[in-house]
């Protein structure tokens, strides 16, 4: 399974991801930080521990496929990828500025491993699908991974994609629901209630399991899970808070597409580097 | 007059998908739940492991071909016209024409000639909305022959495309000898007064037209544009220059489709008297493919008045 040294090191580079999360957003006057920092955990797990990926060789034939479904996320995406070593820690900096290579939304052209342009919601799974059908067809072991909003769920284009992956029995496919709770005009319940989340994937005919997702043996323990399913896709529902890791942005609605003023970052970094402290400790 | 034969264009694609699909094992098939229609289900029954019937969900359909053209596969889409570049809209921006994906969307039932079935299923805004998005190229063929070089040519291209073909079987007027070339239009007669370019339907009933008027003494050239984007602007201009009036006329929207794209680059070279001849902004309705051509003014007889009546107005 995993070490109390691997752990340390995973609870590390997801400090450092919020961190940028903040930087980026915080800099770039805009973007998207509350579901940001509610994916971090999943996303270190995903970058630093499950997926077969070469950040030298961006298009490795024999690599693993992300698609961020919930495109508004990008901070933690190209927090995770410029950390791997796709592109330089710097350039994070130029997040959503002219001329920056990190785009809003993500670009595939434009970005070094990422791998679809996404943005407008619902269609990351359907993208998803079509991947593991080709990974299918070619009998590679390679396999792919979609992370989904909750808010997301309330697309139509999810739900007909969950049938089709359920009916050509995708199991090559992991999809991770970031059950945060809130979207942008309050607490998903109230705008649109989503659940029973799992009641309704299991309806589809896929494998659920869910957990918490901030937890890292559980997120770990859950892609393995995934990885054991046979003749059907799986999807982990990831409970999770939004803007977890700042205190202050924790659960707070205004942080899905505001960013921290000057001040605000500053705090949210001091915030950060104590938990650094805590980890070394 | 000269009798005509007359074929499906989606014979001939379900024909050309199979032979092509021999021949490059990367080529998938996706539909949405029209395979027959469409005429996808002869790959389908020919190369199972590489069909993939979505069932009705075309928002669905667009992102999964998306998806296997990111895995390294060249994805035929396929259903009606109508909910190929109409339902799917957003997805064909975003997953296909954003993201610059090897994706060919080959869309039946376009047009009045849908028939029976009514506005509802009559898409007469694609070549529009379509036409609109960066990165994305849109042709349609006007008979047969010109479906098995055009799927051809457009399937060895690379990127996004939007093919629009029809229901009803259209006269044939080209053979095997038939040439395609993306961003080719190509002049089918000679003529000094009039400048007429079709696409689709309307090239067959531009051709009889320019035919009987040359016995009045009226000579018309004759373009077939199926290049709508990237538009063979430069043999339309050419034209143009010769003749001073550009008519087309296409099962369309006058507003968006071919004679819009034909406008938009005369304007800004070679401004030209034009008429747009299609459907003047409004929804179709039902009846059969033949009378609802008279209907709107889009059969032979139809197209001839339109032009007579062109000439006369600037003579």
């Amino acid at each position: 399974m995993i070490n109390e040294e691997e752990l340390k090191k995973l609870r590390e580079i997801s400090i450092r991801i919020r961190r940028h999360i903040v930087t980026m957003t915080g800099l770039a006057k805009s973007g998207h930080p509350g579901g940001s920092l509610s994916a971090a955990d999943i996303i270190t797990v995903l970058f630093f521990k499950k997926m077969r990926i070469d950040p030298k060789n961006p298009r490795w034939k024999e690599r693993d496929i992300f698609i961020l479904s919930k495109g508004h996320a990008t901070p933690v995406l190209y927090a995770a990828l410029a950390e791997a070593g796709f592109f330089p820690v710097e350039e994070l900096k130029n997040f959503r500025r002219l001329r920056s290579h990190l785009q809003g939304h993500p670009d595939r052209l434009m970005t070094p491993g990422v791998e679809m342009s996404t943005g407008s919601l619902g269609q990351g799974l359907s993208v998803a699908n079509g991947v593991a059908m080709a990974f299918k067809i070619d009998k590679t072991p390679r396999k792919v991974y979609v992370l989904i909003g909750d808010g997301e769920l309330q697309e139509g284009q999810i739900w007909e994609a969950a049938m089709t992956a359920a009916h050509y029995k995708l199991d090559n496919l992991t999809a991770i629901v970031d059950y945060n709770g809130l979207q942008i005009d309050g607490p998903v319940s109230k705008v649109k209630e989503v659940a029973p989340v799992a009641e309704k994937w299991k309806a589809f005919g896929w494998e659920v399991k869910e957990i918490d997702g901030h937890d890292f043996k559980q997120i770990i323990e859950a892609l393995d899970w995934a990885d054991g399913v046979r003749g059907k896709p799986a999807v982990i529902i990831a409970h999770t808070l939004k803007g977890k890791g700042i205190s202050f942005m924790e659960g707070k609605v205004k942080f899905h597409g505001v960013p921290p003023s000057e001040e605000e970052m500053k705090k949210a970094l001091e915030e950060l580097d104590k938990q650094e402290r805590e980890i070394r400790k | 007059m000269k009798e005509f034969e007359y074929k499906h264009l989606r014979d001939a694609y379900g024909e050309i998908l199979v032979e092509l699909g021999e021949k490059y094992k990367d080529i998938v098939v996706l539909d949405a739940d029209l395979s027959s229609s469409t005429r996808t289900a002869k790959f389908g029954e020919k190369f199972p492991e590489r069909f993939f019937n979505i069932g009705v969900s075309e928002q669905d359909l667009m992102s999964t071909a998306a998806g296997l053209a990111i895995a390294g596969k060249r994805p035929f889409v396929s259903t009606f016209a109508v909910f190929a570049a109409g339902r799917a809209w957003e997805q064909i921006r975003q997953s296909i024409a954003y993201a610059n994906v090897n994706v060919k969307i080959v869309a039946s039932h376009g047009g009045i000639t849908v028939g029976e079935d009514g506005a509802t299923h009559q898409m007469l805004e694609d070549f529009a909305i379509m036409r609109v998005l960066p990165n994305m190229k849109v042709f349609c063929p006007a008979d047969y022959y010109e479906t098995k070089i055009l799927i051809r040519k457009v399937f060895e291209s690379d990127g996004p495309s939007y093919v629009r073909l029809s229901r009803a079987k259209f006269p044939v007027i080209f053979d095997e000898t038939h040439d395609f070339e993306i961003g080719k239009a190509q002049v089918l007669k000679e003529g000094k007064d009039l400048t007429a370019v079709g696409v689709g339907i309307t090239v067959h009933g531009l051709l009889i037209t320019a035919e009987e008027l040359e016995k009045e003494g009226i000579s018309i050239e004759v373009i077939n544009s199926p290049s709508i984007k990237p538009l063979d602007g430069e043999t339309i201009l050419n034209s143009a220059r010769k003749t001073g009036k550009v008519f087309v006329a296409e099962e369309h929207s006058v507003i968006g489709g071919l004679g819009s794209a034909i406008s938009e680059f005369l304007s800004q070279h070679y401004p030209t008297k034009m008429k747009f001849h299609g459907i003047k902004d409004i929804f179709g309705r039902s009846g059969n493919a033949t009378e609802l051509l008279r209907f709107y003014g889009l059969d032979p007889e139809g197209i001839k008045r339109e032009i007579q009546k062109f000439l006369k107005d600037n003579a």
